[in-house]
């Protein structure tokens, strides 16, 4: 990793108006959290309902989308990539280092927020808690490799994120289980489904793929993700205005 | 900008050279430069050429950021293409004005000067914002810089390792006169200092200024190479069309023909007023006849117009000679 991409990345990401949005969807769930606690009371069950489907289905993929695709996406669109580019600096450097500094925005404004309204709702109670953060942290660097790359290989990486996220995983995932195999949030569920135990069937936590399988897609993607995305930085075309 | 430049002259004895050989690179069904083959050597070289001939995309060949679709781009034999280390001889100024808006400018030139891996990153950033006269402005935010700021700290960026070759994409867009000479100075004197200094730009008074050698782009071909002399002469020797008013147009069109100065002449009219179009070989001769021709004739001159001065016109006859 360079601390010096590592830096620069840091402040564009945090330094830009649609980062707002990291600031504000962690601030919501905790709100959600601490609303639902007042209301029900400490309960497993709503934990459940909050972490997977607002967190875990909604909070960690968007976030991911804006940190996955700013962390070097508006850098490739307007240019500036030539000052990280124009360097004798191994190109898989600056992609690992950009996605060491996106996951850790992920787990300071999702895993983290996960963990803290996980807490506020449910306690230590089965587990809930820490079975969403680390399959929100699993989600993340996954989500995280996936929106990296396609920030790399297309301009219309949100769009295809977008896509991704809220039509494949959330509406056609919904309905139609083979779709939910190909699914991020599937595989890390399968590491929440294991955390929570014996209490997963009670708390309706069921992933549709199995745990070897989640872990090894997860792997897979997040490995092979992250490699080619350095592979393609290192062909990275840039041409002028003309 | 410093007048006394703080970088080390390079040795003679090792002169650094950029190559192309043959290089041509297209983008789908459109040919973006073809088959253009140049040697750069130390000093201030002149990309000249209008919008559109290429320049860019050949400067985006020659930093590396392109690979050509045939032929070779070299720095001393080292390909610039697919070869990272190839940045420690390179220093690149972009004509896109992004940089990263957020941080200031003496950050954002430490952050260069670490990412080349600088032995003292503090001082090369130091100097390199000196070169360009940025001090005052250098705790000020990129993003609240003019267009000329932006081009003084774009151009320490480039300066910041001390490379052997520097790449500038029209450098002088959105510069002040006084900007304009004090980067034409710092420029000349990397030149000078033994540094292949190359710059684009479709701005012919612009490059004579400065180049040493000039080398022209037209329509993505290599339409000329030389000193500012050379092309200069091409393009004044080149025949020049005029459209004449006067008081007699057919006496001035025979008087004209007559003369050596000219290949052709053609009666017209034009919005229903006549005009006298005029094809002169002999620029000079011409200029000086024609304001005889016309006393001694007692014709009256209400309108003389070069009707193909544009730069692209002038770059399109050194592509067809």
């Amino acid at each position: 990793m360079n601390a010096t991409v590592a830096g620069l990345t840091w402040h564009s990401l945090v330094g830009r108006r649609r980062a707002l949005l990291l600031f504000v969807l962690p601030v919501v769930l905790i709100a959600l959290a601490v609303l639902v606690r007042l209301v029900s009371g400490e309960s497993s069950g709503s934990a459940t309902d909050l972490l997977g489907s607002f967190s875990l289905g909604f909070l960690i993929p968007l976030l991911c989308l804006i940190a996955g695709t700013g962390a070097i996406g508006p850098e490739i669109d307007d240019g500036s990539i030539v000052y990280l580019l124009a360097k004798p600096l191994n190109r898989y450097v600056i992609a690992i280092s950009k996605w060491i500094v996106a996951i850790g925005v992920i787990v300071l404004f999702g895993v983290l927020p996960t963990l803290v309204a996980g807490f506020i709702l449910a306690g230590n109670q089965d587990g809930v808690a820490t079975g969403f953060a680390t399959g929100a942290l699993l989600a993340g660097v996954a989500y995280i490799t996936v929106f990296l790359l396609l920030a790399v290989i297309t301009r219309n990486a949100v769009v295809i994120g977008l896509l991704y996220a809220l039509v494949w995983e959330a509406a056609i995932g919904g309905y139609v289980p083979g779709a939910q195999t190909l699914s991020i949030q599937q595989w890390a569920l399968a590491v929440t489904e294991k955390m929570l135990g014996d209490s997963a069937p009670a708390l309706g936590v069921d992933s549709a793929v199995g745990l070897t399988t989640g872990l090894v897609l997860l792997f897979v993607v997040s490995l092979g993700g992250l490699v080619y995305t350095g592979f393609r930085l290192r062909s990275i075309r840039i041409n002028g205005e003309e | 900008m410093t007048a006394t430049l703080p970088y080390a002259p390079r040795a003679e004895a090792a002169p650094v050279e950029m190559k192309l050989e043959q290089v041509s690179r297209w983008f789908g069904n459109v040919v973006a430069v073809n088959d253009v083959s140049m040697t750069v050597r130390p000093g201030v070289t002149g990309l000249l050429g209008p919008n559109g001939a290429g320049k860019s995309t050949l400067i985006h060949l020659m930093s590396g950021f392109l690979p050509p679709s045939s032929g070779t781009v070299t720095v001393n034999g080292e390909p610039t293409w697919h070869n990272e280390s190839i940045y420690r001889r390179i220093g690149l100024v972009p004509e896109r004005e992004a940089m990263y808006d957020g941080v200031s400018g003496w950050n954002f030139v430490l952050a260069n000067a670490k990412l080349h891996r600088l032995p003292d990153p503090r001082a090369a950033a130091q100097r390199a914002i000196e070169t360009v006269d940025m001090q005052a402005a250098s705790s000020r935010d990129v993003g609240t810089y003019s267009k000329g700021m932006k081009q003084r700290i774009k151009m320490a960026t480039a300066l910041v390792h001390d490379p052997d070759v520097l790449l500038l994409d029209e450098p002088f867009n959105g510069m002040d006169p006084r900007q304009r000479l004090q980067l034409m100075d710092l420029m000349t004197e990397l030149g000078r200092s033994g540094r292949v200094v190359l710059f684009s730009s479709h701005i012919l008074e612009e490059v004579e200024q400065i180049a040493a050698g000039i080398e022209v782009m037209v329509a993505g071909r290599h339409a000329a190479s030389g000193d500012f002399r050379e092309i200069r002469r091409l393009m004044t020797e080149r025949p020049h069309q005029y459209t004449i008013r006067s008081s007699d147009d057919r006496a001035l069109a025979a008087a004209l023909i007559a003369d050596g100065s000219t290949s052709g002449v053609e009666l017209g009219h034009k919005t229903g007023s006549p005009l006298l179009n005029v094809q002169a070989t002999d620029f000079n001769r011409f200029a000086h006849r024609l304001p005889v021709f016309a006393r001694e004739r007692g014709i009256r001159l209400y309108e003389v117009t070069p009707a193909d001065e544009s730069l692209e016109k002038v770059f399109s006859y050194l592509v067809n000679r």
